[in-house]
């Protein structure tokens, strides 16, 4: 019996690669040459004060003071060095590891900040002010970012992240306003980012509109919707309708004492804590769970969960739903912790930001999570060094989360592999 | 479990796919279904699948009606199904795969993976699988990935196992060790339905066939009728299985291709050091599993490549490093392998499709306008020529059935003088009839003084057309052989034993398998 058709896709002889990617060492280059200029030769010349802990913390750690220059200096080095083993490491045919983009960074991002703060008015920073609220500024991305996994990781593009922030960021501030409660107020914003979830399943599942295209038509229509109530209703009236309690910040006994990252990490709202569960429940659920199976395989291969008796469609409803819910606590984030009011527009495309970080965290929740945190990381960077007064212009600085959006997303960590049936719909027979 | 399917009849709109099918399978039997392609043996299998919900008739289980909704339906009811494209999610494990659908689960939902690790071990060891349960699918041979599919019905208790079309995609060797479990699986009492259009398993593996034909029981046969008659139970008519076939009245070497490389995006070499040539006249098949650099090789002869070195010359002339255009331009005539995607363009019609390489060029072109009346008038003297089936010159393409699609793609390339001809997979998914006639025109070309390059993975269609044949590898030459050289050296070469290495094995094998094939 030898007559057949055949296949077999084995694994290629070579090991080494032989089509060389120049991209990643060019623009290592590129960046440790600019920190040569700037960082070293263009150093100040007088110390940075870098403070780790709170006068008012029960345990104060030392503030670390170093000299600028020498600083700028080893820095360069360290880029240049990384960058030109990058090149002899592409020339051999290899790939360029991981851990040298993670040093490269920590490097840059060590060599800009003693750089920028020693160029300020006052040539002192609080560190952990700067790592605490970039947290803050995380909670809505990461919300967002959460969001956008349980859409797609299902298989259903979620552009619709901005609309579900900003309705919940809408109904949270007038719930509360009119209930007096910040509870009824964060039901309420769930309520509301299913709701705007709810448009973008019925659509794109049942009536196979283009989920890009229902994405965005949703976050007009909330902005639209949103900004004529905020400037009819609420502005009429906001003692009544735009006045929602506050959710103050808890401190977690013990652990927020420890010093550097009990600040950081416990003293939040119950939106910030509630954003932790939210992160471990879905990564456990979407990796560990005969629901997350179901997700994972309905994004992947539609067909084959098909024929294995899941309800492809009725998944991916679900999902949708509670990715709405998720975006929904998100949006709360604004106008319960943030601001206590709603403002037209007010999340001035975090919605995209979560997007972004949902692509570089590469459709894991951790990924997302970490992404998140990066931006909020770039975004809060930006307001305190306005603050401190560099010598960078203030327009400059606020591009900075959005350069980093794009550095991230154009690749600088490798291929990001999307789930292989996200944005197209499941059709039976 | 006896099995039974009363009068089915499956309607798309007007088209009628299965018309009144009766078929009984018993237990403990192979029972094969024989159709060719598009004869309604997949609509029949996914009606009793529960994929598909029947216009008319009904199935019965140990003489009970029963009614599936989906396919979980029928999986409860004992029926498993292995599909022609595997139903498995790519990034998963083989136990996350085995587990979907029918997951063993622990407090609060969490996946109990280890119990689905030692069902896998159980039936491995039971069956001699030698499957690893934490091997993720896109990783692992597509015969490896077969027998997950398989333990996935048999983890679920099916005693009647579909197989459809199992042997397509699969090497000799795994062909084999796939009819090996089937005898083990039948030796367990499990009914098993095994469709397929090829003629010589179909007789090894089956206890009672019965033939398809558009959508209707033609009748049983014996598997030890020759394949002579069954293929004319199959087709309607007899049919010639032979290729009448001059020897070949090779001239001088216009072709030649010397030390090619291809690289893929990835840095993988794909097509490695190939040097060969070809001479007027004459067919060289190049042979090979898939995915071992055949369309790498044909893409790079068309320019379609872009990491490539080394040397193709056609009457003297590089093409490396040309536009395709150009390359078409030089007499290059190439059928790809994929028609309905690189063949043709779907939506537009016959007629326009018969003229895409020839668009911009007189007669058809004069400026920038086009000359519809003569783009007509080739198309009716060739839809004549070629015996395309379509209700007119202006129908789109893609509504046309895969035998007709391919003889447009084919009438479309030899329509003009060629100094080369390249054909991949020519009659993949064609009807016998098509077939037939493909080939016909394929040597008439090659009479007609051309080199031709076929690129098969059908060892039947290789030894049908070549004069001489050039095993590829993992993108190596394992050595040109002559047009009838046996299947047993093919196979060797083809699974990596150089040609003169292959050859004397075979010596040594040929007669105790000449026995053994009985």
């Amino acid at each position: 019996m030898s007559a057949a058709t055949l296949t077999a896709p084995e694994a290629g002889s070579s090991t080494v690669s032989e089509v060389r990617n120049w991209k990643t060492p060019v623009m290592l280059a590129v960046l440790a040459v600019a920190a040569l200029l700037v960082f070293a030769i263009g150093a100040p010349s007088n110390n940075v004060t870098f403070r780790l802990t709170a006068e008012s913390d029960p345990i104060v750690l030392p503030a670390i003071v170093v000299s600028a220059p020498v600083t700028g200096w080893i820095c360069a080095v360290v880029l240049l060095a990384a960058a030109a083993w990058s090149f002899l490491r592409v020339r051999a045919g290899r790939p360029v590891p991981g851990w040298l983009l993670a040093v490269f960074a920590v490097f840059f991002v060590a060599g800009f900040l003693t750089w920028v703060v020693g160029s300020a008015r006052t040539p002192n920073l609080a560190l952990y002010g700067l790592l605490a609220g970039s947290v803050t500024l995380a909670v809505p991305l990461i919300f967002g970012s959460l969001s956008g996994v349980l859409c797609e990781r299902s298989g259903v593009i979620n552009i619709a992240i901005e609309g579900q922030l900003l309705f919940g960021a809408f109904a949270a501030a007038i719930a509360g306003s009119l209930s007096g409660s910040a509870f009824v107020g964060l039901l309420a914003a769930v309520i509301a980012g299913v709701m705007v979830s709810a448009v973008l399943a019925v659509f794109s599942i049942k009536y196979i509109v283009n989920q890009v295209i229902v994405g965005v038509v949703l976050n007009v229509l909330v902005s639209g919707l949103t900004g004529f109530l905020f400037s009819t209703v609420m502005s009429a009236d906001s003692a009544t309708w735009n006045s929602p309690p506050r959710l103050a910040p808890i401190s977690i006994p013990v652990l927020s004492d420890i010093p550097v990252i009990g600040p950081i990490l416990f003293e939040q709202s119950i939106v910030g804590y509630l954003m932790y569960i939210a992160v471990a429940v879905i990564y456990v659920g979407l990796y560990h769970t005969k629901w997350g199976l179901r997700t994972r395989a309905v994004g992947e291969h539609p067909k084959a969960a098909d024929t294995v008796g899941v309800k492809v469609n009725r998944t991916r409803f679900t999902n949708v739903l509670l990715a709405g819910a998720v975006a929904g606590l998100g949006g709360a984030f604004f106008t319960l912790v943030l601001v206590s009011s709603f403002g037209r527009d007010m999340t001035a495309g975090q919605g995209y930001i979560a997007l972004a970080a949902l692509i570089f965290g590469r459709w894991n929740p951790l990924g997302a999570f970490f992404a998140a945190l990066l931006f909020g990381f770039a975004t809060n960077l930006q307001s305190v060094l306005s603050f401190l007064g560099t010598p960078v212009p203030n327009q400059f600085l606020a591009m900075l989360p959005y350069v980093v959006t794009i550095f991230a997303v154009a690749g600088l960590v490798g291929k990001s592999r999307a789930p292989a049936s996200n944005g197209i719909p499941y059709i039976k027979g | 479990m006896k099995l039974e399917l009363q009068g089915i009849t499956k309607r798309f709109g007007s088209l009628v796919a299965n018309d009144h099918i009766d078929l009984v399978v018993e237990p403990g039997q192979v029972h094969s279904l024989l159709g060719e392609n598009g004869a309604g043996k997949s609509t029949l299998m996914n009606v009793l699948y529960g994929l598909y919900e029947p216009t008319e008739g009904r199935i019965l289980v140990n003489g009970e009606p029963v009614s599936f909704n989906g396919p979980g339906d029928a999986m409860a009811a004992g029926i498993g199904m292995v599909h022609q494209h595997f139903m498995l999610v790519p990034v998963f494990t083989v136990a996350e795969n085995v587990a979907l659908g029918n997951e063993a689960t622990k407090a609060g939902g969490m996946l109990n993976l280890n119990q689905t690790r030692a069902k896998i071990k159980q039936i491995s060891d039971q069956y001699g699988f030698d499957v690893d349960p934490d091997a993720v699918i896109e990783d692992l041979p597509v015969g490896v990935q077969q027998r997950v599919e398989i333990i996935k019905a048999l983890v679920r208790d099916a005693e009647v196992l579909i197989l459809d079309e199992p042997t397509a995609v699969l090497t000799p060797k795994e062909t084999d060790e796939l009819l090996a479990i089937i005898a083990q699986l039948k030796s367990d009492g499990k009914s098993i339905v095994f469709i397929s259009h090829k003629l010589r398993e179909v007789k090894q593996v089956s206890d009672i066939i019965t033939v398809i034909r558009r959508g209707k029981v033609v009748g049983d046969a014996d598997p030890m009728a020759s394949t002579t008659e069954l293929a004319s139970m199959m087709v309607g008519r007899a049919v010639s299985l032979t290729l009448d076939k001059a020897p070949a009245q090779p001239g001088e070497a216009t072709f030649r291709i010397e030390d090619l490389t291809v690289h893929a995006p990835n840095g993988q070499r794909v097509v490695d050091g190939l040097s060969l040539e070809i001479r007027r006249g004459e067919i060289l098949a190049v042979a090979g599993v898939q995915g071992n650099g055949q369309t790498e090789l044909t893409e790079a002869i068309l320019g379609l490549q872009d990491h490539t070195a080394g040397s193709i010359t056609l009457e003297g002339q590089e093409l490396l490093g040309r536009s395709v255009k150009d390359i078409i331009r030089a007499g290059v005539g190439f059928v790809p392998e994929d028609r309905s995607v690189e063949g043709l363009v779907g939506p537009f019609s016959v007629a326009e499709n018969l003229i895409l390489n020839r668009y911009d060029q007189p007669p058809f072109a004069k400026g920038l306008a086009m000359k519809p009346s003569l783009i007509e008038q080739n198309a009716q003297e060739k839809i004549g020529e070629f015996d395309v089936r379509t209700q007119s010159a202006h129908a789109a393409a893609g509504t046309l059935s895969g035998g007709n699609q391919q003889k447009v793609v084919m009438a479309r390339e030899l329509s003009r003088p060629l100094k080369l001809f390249i054909a991949s997979q020519p009659t993949r998914g064609v009807d016998v009839g098509s077939i037939e006639f493909l080939h016909k025109r394929i040597v008439a070309e090659r009479d007609g003084g051309t080199p031709v390059m076929i690129v098969s993975t059908e060892l039947d269609e290789v030894l049908e057309l070549a004069d001489r044949i050039a095993v590829l590898y993992r993108g190596r030459l394992m050595g040109i052989v002559p047009g009838k050289t046996s299947r047993d050296a093919l196979g060797l070469m083809m699974a990596g034993m150089p040609a003169e290495e292959a050859l004397g094995h075979e010596e040594q094998l040929g007669t105790d398998r000449e026995s053994g094939e009985q």
